[in-house]
């Protein structure tokens, strides 16, 4: 991927990722071939002047492929395949003044210099949020990058969710409107606050020329332009409000410059969240929530048997069910409609399906294992990296890691409301996608694709969930049959017996020890399916790799010499369908590397911390935060038996993290989680409340999957159907989560998934030191951890 | 037709008997803040109050509420347990992506109207039913103290300043807050 990425910046199509690697602040000044179009705009070089007019000038600069990985798997998967501008039409995005249409839907506000900000004739300032707001808090983070720049104090704003727009909203780091792969603050972080300052820029000088004054004696506070040293003054000083229609009028500057971080008046400060005061009382409205004139609520049912259709049905009993209005048969599933989701719920538990199970009728778990397991031994490899040769003497350390297939299970069931008419479609979902929702619906239905409203709405939790669009797309096929508008509500039985699953993974990973225990080589074939080869083959197609399989496995933070990383495509059988899941393929990749360190470790006859920083030498950052969570933990000092710590370290999404967790092992092999202690390099934590709760979050949501959570089939079926037999963390069973960051001002790094991948090793690590058991497949098998067989018949209190 | 106590007026409703509360109040009534996650109680994301007790609406017919008083989320806050319980929610700001913490807020309300200093265990008990997959758990637990004891349990977060009346902002030094280390 390293060469697509290059190849896509030497033919310009990337993005401009001059920028977008300015503002990752990785690219090196050095490299840059076209040293005017690529300044490299890390926190450290804030002062300088931004090249706003400039944006799309392509720019050469050479990123090496760990500068790439940094941007985590997902993310540069997509690098390429962005269309060339996107970024530079997310900078410069003006709503084009002919277009009326857009004005309107805006509420024809007088300033809108660009895709993010209007300000209204009242003063009142709408932020615009490219991404959605799934529990990240990204609404909060967008808006105070936004309002940072724009002048604004964050209780002087509306939120408003961006309509679907490639052209306008595109994250410059997946080349879509797309919210995933931890990339929202990081691909924005550039793009918002220069959008900010453009704004307070042109209402400066909208002021200045009312004044006649330069626009450097005024300044700009709190959504008010002030002339320097009035005030207080009668008429020198005037509002946004005051001046948006004359700045509506003025031309957009040639470049703005971008605050120093030492004056940042709201970046850095741990704001409460824009949404939570309505999320406290129940007002905000989810896509569940939406309720439409002349609304009917159905509930639906596919074949449980994966790939399987519908034969037919006898729904005599469903018509007699009272407030049932109508039942909708497609290929693979039924919908009953009712006056509400009670009767429509009844109607669907009396309707009699027959179904053609289709081929996955006999398929289980155990055949897809054993046929993965099969492919990584006999399968062709595509080598993702590999540095010089596996030595031939040494001790040679083997493992083999097998990891499970995963639900989402979001809080919010998955729904979509529709209205089909012949003129139009309007959907209310919310979606991590809703320009590939558009499209979906615009092939379905026939219409055009702006023929298509969408109305995206605060999503329910997502990870990775509702970057699919197949319960948007059945919603649409349903309402296409109907006259009124549809809302379908999957209850939580078909939410889990029909997500797409994360893909179960099957990987050999070795490593050759000098003499004095270090891994002089190590060699990981990972084996496994691939989710970009549905989502977007187009980004594998030069080469066959999809990086994310090999995201925190092809670099590690140690100074290991020689390595090769390949992987195994293994694609399931036609019907069971994989996606993106919280972590992607750092959670997958981290649970092997730093469980196998640990192993390394054991064989080396080393701590598992000094081994570690014994590797760590070259790589300051990442011992310093191995070494926090050392200290602060108090790594070494006596436990009861069977309580005991594990760490992992690792550097997804381009932030760094080394997470310690102390656990006890029962004498029945029940693990108790007893603390858990995060060190976290992040670069500029834009709001420390935020990532103290998505680290605390995550770390929990990767130690529930690793304790409880395995998806299974049995005749092709998702054996689980709820949160009795897909169990999730309770807080009865949750320890303590303490967060210690180190500070710096890099440019900041992805943040909702870093929990989440870091988890699920430090549990294993933390298992095997209090029972000696090594597991090497997940979720933990408490019969393995059991003490002795006396232990089982013990009373446990 | 049924006459239910909802929120402190009498509400006519018109739908089966064995209709569940939860569909009443989003389906035929519009109070859309008590939320579906499960259907049958696993998750509590559809607790409201009868009678003060938290109670999962998902499974509780209509026909079995009779007279008692039915409280929801959007109506909480009028009680006393109910809105120092919002109000330590915002101090503390414990959401994520917020659909589970009507459920929460309504099974950390009545715990607090029963028992007004909390232990871990009480919390651990009354709190077990209620599922959150975004998993604030850590705040949901530092929330409920600092709405018992009124101390500031864990850094604060900063509320904007024209919306300050609707939660106390408790201001930590900045010095405090980067490495805020909760349990």
């Amino acid at each position: 991927m390293k060469k697509l990425y290059v190849d896509a910046l030497k033919s310009g199509a990337g993005l401009s990722v001059s920028q977008e690697a300015r503002w990752q602040g990785e690219a090196r000044r050095e490299n840059c071939t076209a040293q005017e179009n690529c300044t490299v705009g890390s926190a450290r070089e804030h002062s300088e002047l931004s090249p706003y007019a400039s944006r799309s000038a392509p720019g050469a600069v050479k990123v090496d492929r760990r500068t790439a990985l940094k941007f985590g798997g997902l993310s540069i998967a997509f690098l390429w395949t962005a269309t060339s501008g996107t970024a530079s039409a997310a900078i410069n995005a003006r709503r084009q003044p002919g277009d009326a249409a857009a004005a309107l839907a805006d509420g024809n506000p007088p300033f809108a210099p660009n895709a993010f900000i209007r300000i209204d004739a009242d003063g009142q300032v709408r932020l615009v949020m490219p991404n959605v707001e799934m529990g990240q808090g990204i609404y909060t983070g967008a808006s105070m990058m936004l309002a940072e720049e724009l002048e604004v104090g964050i209780d002087q704003i509306k939120i408003e969710h961006a309509p679907p727009n490639e052209e306008l909203y595109s994250m410059p780091l997946l080349g879509g409107q797309i919210t995933g792969g931890s990339t929202s603050t990081r691909g924005h972080w550039g793009v918002l606050r220069e959008a900010g300052a453009v704004a307070r820029t042109v209402l400066i000088a909208a002021a200045a020329a009312r004044w006649r004054v330069d626009p450097a004696a005024c300044s700009a506070a709190r959504g008010v332009v002030t002339l320097i040293g009035t005030q207080g003054g009668s008429g020198r000083s005037l509002s946004y409000g005051a001046l948006a229609k004359a700045a509506g009028a003025l031309p957009m500057p040639k470049q703005v410059s971008l605050k120093d971080p030492k004056n940042f008046k709201l970046i850095g400060k741990p704001l409460r969240r824009v949404d939570s005061a309505d999320k406290v009382t129940g007002a905000t409205q989810f896509g569940i929530d939406v309720r439409v004139p002349g609304m009917k609520i159905a509930t639906v049912r596919a074949c449980p048997t994966l790939g399987g259709r519908v034969r037919g049905i006898n729904d005599k009993r469903t018509r007699a069910v009272a407030g049932v209005v109508d039942v909708i048969v497609l290929d693979h599933a039924v919908a009953v409609v009712g006056e509400h989701f009670w009767a429509a719920k009844q109607g669907l538990d009396a309707l009699d399906i027959e179904w053609e199970l289709g081929d996955n009728a006999e398929l289980t778990t155990a055949a897809l294992r054993s046929a993965l397991s099969d492919a990584s031994l006999g399968g062709k490899s595509i080598v993702a990296r590999e540095v010089g040769k596996k030595p031939v003497d040494g001790k040679l350390v083997e493992a083999t890691y097998q990891l499970p297939m995963l639900a989402h299970a979001t809080m919010e069931p998955l729904n979509t409301t529709v209205w089909v008419t012949a003129a139009k479609c309007e959907i209310w979902v919310g979606t991590q996608v809703p320009t590939r929702c558009v499209s979906e619906a615009a092939k379905i239905t026939g219409l055009s694709e702006d023929k298509v409203v969408l109305h995206n709405q605060y999503l329910g939790g997502g990870f990775g969930r509702r970057l699919e669009t197949d319960s948007v797309e059945q919603a649409v096929r349903f309402a296409t049959k109907v006259g009124y508008p549809l809302k379908v509500i999957w209850t939580r039985e078909e939410d889990i017996r029909h997500d797409i699953v994360r893909p179960m993974y099957h990987d050999k990973i070795s490593a050759v020890l000098g003499s004095d225990g270090r891994p002089v080589w190590y060699g990981d074939r990972v084996c496994g399916g691939t989710v970009l080869g549905r989502w977007a083959p187009m980004a594998m197609e030069k080469n066959g790799l999809d990086d994310d399989l090999v995201e925190c496995v092809a670099e590690v933070p140690y100074e290991i010499p020689n390595l090769k990383v390949e992987w195994v495509r293994h694609d399931m059988p036609e019907g069971v369908i994989v996606g993106w899941w919280r972590g992607v393929g750092p959670t997958h990749n981290l649970f092997v590397v730093e469980s196998f360190m640990d192993e390394l470790a054991h064989t080396a006859g080393k701590d598992p911390l000094e081994y570690r920083r014994a590797l760590l030498s070259k790589n300051p950052r990442s011992l310093a935060l191995l070494n926090l969570a050392a200290e602060k933990i108090g790594w070494g000092s006596a436990l009861p038996a069977r309580v005991a710590r594990g760490i992992a370290l690792g550097e997804p999404f381009g932030s760094r993290v080394c997470l310690i967790v102390e656990v006890e092992v029962t004498a029945q092999g029940e693990v108790r989680l007893r603390r858990a202690v995060v060190a976290l390099d992040c670069g500029i934590a834009i709001n420390p409340s935020s990532v103290e709760a998505q680290v605390q979050g995550g770390v929990l949501f990767g130690l529930s999957a690793a304790l409880y959570s395995e998806i299974t089939l049995k005749q092709g079926a998702i054996e689980q159907s709820n949160f009795h037999d897909y169990r999730s963390l309770r807080i009865n069973e949750t320890p303590s989560v303490e967060l210690y960051r180190i500070d710096s001002n890099e440019t900041p790094g992805g943040l909702g998934e870093v929990g989440t991948a870091i988890a699920a090793p430090a549990l294993g690590n933390a298992i095997f030191a209090a029972t000696g058991v090594r597991l090497r497949s997940l979720p933990v098998d408490r019969s393995l951890l059991v003490k002795d067989a006396d232990a089982l018949r013990e009373v446990v209190v | 037709m049924f006459v239910l106590q909802i929120n402190g007026e009498a509400r006519a409703v018109d739908g089966p008997g064995d209709m569940p509360l939860l569909w009443v109040l989003r389906d035929l009534l519009g109070l859309t803040g008590t939320k579906f996650g499960c259907g049958i109680a696993q998750c509590g994301a559809c607790t409201v109050h009868l009678d003060g007790q938290a109670v999962r609406s998902c499974v509780l017919p209509m026909s079995a509420v009779g007279n008692k008083a039915i409280t929801t989320v959007e109506a909480v806050g009028r009680t006393e347990s109910g809105q120092k319980i919002q109000q330590a929610w915002l101090a503390v700001d414990v959401v994520q992506c917020g659909y589970c913490q009507s459920g929460q807020i309504m099974s950390a309300a009545a715990l607090l109207a029963r028992n007004a200093n909390p232990s871990d265990a009480d919390i651990d008990a009354a709190m077990s039913g209620n599922i959150c997959r975004c998993a604030t758990y850590v705040r949901i637990r530092a929330a409920i103290k600092q709405a018992a004891t009124g101390n500031a349990e864990v850094p604060q977060t900063i509320a904007p300043e024209s919306r300050a009346s609707q939660a106390p902002a408790v201001r930590v030094p900045q010095a405090q807050m980067p490495r805020g280390a909760v349990s």
